[in-house]
């Protein structure tokens, strides 16, 4: 049984909610699998992330979102957090007075903070007495957001652009933390841009306007991007072609 | 049990350290309503402290020069339900000097109170005092709190305090702080609150920046919940070329509470600049979100933010 069921789910927004974002979206992820999601900007990949994580004002119209064959629709972010859902998200907020360690130490299960800033290859000694605020820059944000992800030890992450802000050369430390989940068997859902992101998950999406075009393996998926070729509407319906 | 050790009781339950009062290497002043307990002077430091009608009169001054490496401190406090007290305080850091006073404030069973401390400090040249104040209140909120103090910082001096209160009850605060910094001085004036049931918190904070180059910043941090109320003004005039000022408040307000912000900034030299940014309302939805996302209720995440903002 897959873990995360998304089933023709439909969203929209504007006061009426009739501007569709998603429109009969479908997707699975089965236990410990790496899901990759590509998209172009605004085709509603981070939408969906909102969906799948119960964010305030994110409910579908239609459609069921499962976790562990459950229906999860009405619950709220924090009790799916508790089922083992989190995300980290594309742009991280920042908190006055929390220190790293108290921020990587919320709700976790015994896991050493400094062996998670190491996985997001920041130095424990510089960073776990830092604030979590706005004297950061952006892709220290984003790891700290990462490494305070993997000290959940989730059933699920939801990775909304991971490596977004970060360095050229510091690439690789998300790859080793996408690395880490699929090790400890956390199921991942990597929405990204980067096509050497993309390519180390197990299986891949397309999405366009609303709705999944493509499935399969990452490399086939990331060939269909990159043809700016629509096999559903052939580019009538969603004008990706 | 002697009011000293019902003093220093208080001190300890309130998080304070009993054995910086005991250690002879550290100056401390220990006043329980209008009786000084005790005293200590250490080399570079001289305290005369005398009882007044309803309170203390204390002068204090560091001698030119002294970089006193502990902080000194001073726990002042009525322990009875009833009663004022007036601490007069004259604090003198001569040219090149340096101090930290750690101030505890205690009021464990106020239900009548009235705290008031006018102090008159004078940061000399190069001189660097840094002021910590902290409040302990009991459950009641029957205290009155008004702490006003006039500052001077001299030529390329430096003055930080921070004015706590997070504990209990606040009652009813006014705070008027009033800073001139000289040339190349920096000022920093920084305080956090919470505020519950009917509490009633004023602060008014204003910094001059009257000398070539000074730098000031007023950062407020309150929140204030069921039917608390806050009214903060930050004031900062920048006065001579390059002199640099911020103002920086943040208020959560949570059930019926009422919060207010006035920046207030001046430029009086068009080579001055003096900024401000004021938040209030509820908790920032991003934040809990996030937090949320990490397991937490909504209450829990709340607390942790409020108790982030008043670190």
């Amino acid at each position: 049984m897959p873990l995360l069921e998304v089933d023709n789910i439909i969203f929209g927004t504007g006061p009426d909610g009739k501007t569709p974002i998603l429109e009969g979206l479908s997707l699975f992820i089965e236990p410990g699998e790496v899901h990759a999601l590509l998209g172009t900007n605004g085709t509603g990949k981070s939408t969906l992330a909102y969906l799948l994580m119960g964010c305030v004002g994110y409910r579908p119209a239609q459609g069921e979102i499962r976790f562990d064959g459950a229906n999860i629709n009405t619950l709220a972010i924090h009790e799916r957090a508790r089922l083992g859902i989190t995300m980290a998200w594309q742009e991280p907020v920042r908190f006055e007075g929390i220190t790293v360690r108290d921020y990587l130490s919320i709700r976790q299960n015994g896991v050493d903070p400094a062996a998670c800033l190491d996985m997001v290859g920041l130095a424990p000694a510089l960073y776990l007495t830092r604030m979590v605020d706005k004297c950061l820059s952006g892709g220290e944000r984003k790891r700290i957001e990462l490494a305070s992800i993997l000290a959940l030890r989730p059933r699920l992450a939801i990775l909304d652009e991971p490596d977004s802000g970060i360095d050229m050369l510091s690439i690789q430390d998300v790859i080793n933390v996408i690395t880490a989940f699929r090790k400890k068997g956390t199921a991942v859902l990597l929405i990204t841009h980067r096509e050497e992101i993309a390519t180390i998950a197990d299986r891949a999406s397309q999405l366009c306007y609303g709705k999944i075009i493509c499935s399969g393996s990452p490399g086939n998926v990331a060939e269909h991007y990159k043809s700016r070729h629509c096999l559903t509407c052939n580019g009538v319906e969603c004008h990706y072609v | 049990m002697s009011e000293l050790d019902e003093l220093l009781q208080a001190f300890g339950e309130a998080g304070g350290d009993k054995g910086a009062l005991a250690d002879a290497g550290i100056a401390h002043l220990s006043v329980s309503g209008s009786s000084i307990l005790s005293a200590r002077e250490v080399e570079g430091i001289d305290v005369h402290a005398r009882e007044t009608r309803n309170g203390i009169s204390a002068k204090i001054v560091v001698r030119e020069g002294v970089k006193l490496l502990k902080p000194v401190h001073l726990c002042f406090g009525v322990l009875h339900k009833k009663g004022t007290q007036k601490i007069v305080m004259d604090v003198k850091l001569e040219k090149n000097s340096s101090a930290t006073f750690l101030a505890h404030c205690i009021f464990p069973k106020a239900e009548k109170v009235r705290h008031i401390m006018d102090a008159v400090v004078d940061i000399g040249e190069g001189a660097e005092m840094r002021y910590s104040e902290t409040h302990y209140h009991g459950l009641y909120g029957g205290i009155e709190v008004i702490p006003r103090l006039a500052v001077t910082v001299g030529k390329n001096g430096r003055y930080y305090t921070d004015f706590t209160l997070v504990n209990g009850r606040v009652g009813s605060l006014a705070i008027d702080y009033d800073v001139i910094a000289g040339e190349n001085a920096v000022v920093e004036l920084v305080a956090r609150v919470f505020g519950h049931a009917d509490d009633d918190v004023k602060i008014r904070e204003k910094v001059t920046l009257a000398g070539e180059n000074a730098r000031g910043l007023i950062k407020a941090r309150v929140a204030v919940e069921d039917e608390a109320t806050a009214e903060i003004t930050g004031i900062t005039e920048g006065n001579a070329a390059g002199s640099r000022g911020h103002v920086d408040c943040m208020e959560i307000v949570k059930d019926h509470a009422v919060a207010k912000a006035y920046p207030y900034v001046q430029v009086n030299n068009p080579l001055a600049k003096v900024t401000h940014e004021a938040a209030i309302g509820s908790v920032d939805k991003r934040q809990m979100e996030t937090l949320m996302a990490h397991g937490l209720s909504p209450e829990e995440a709340v607390d942790v933010i409020v108790k982030g903002i008043l670190r």
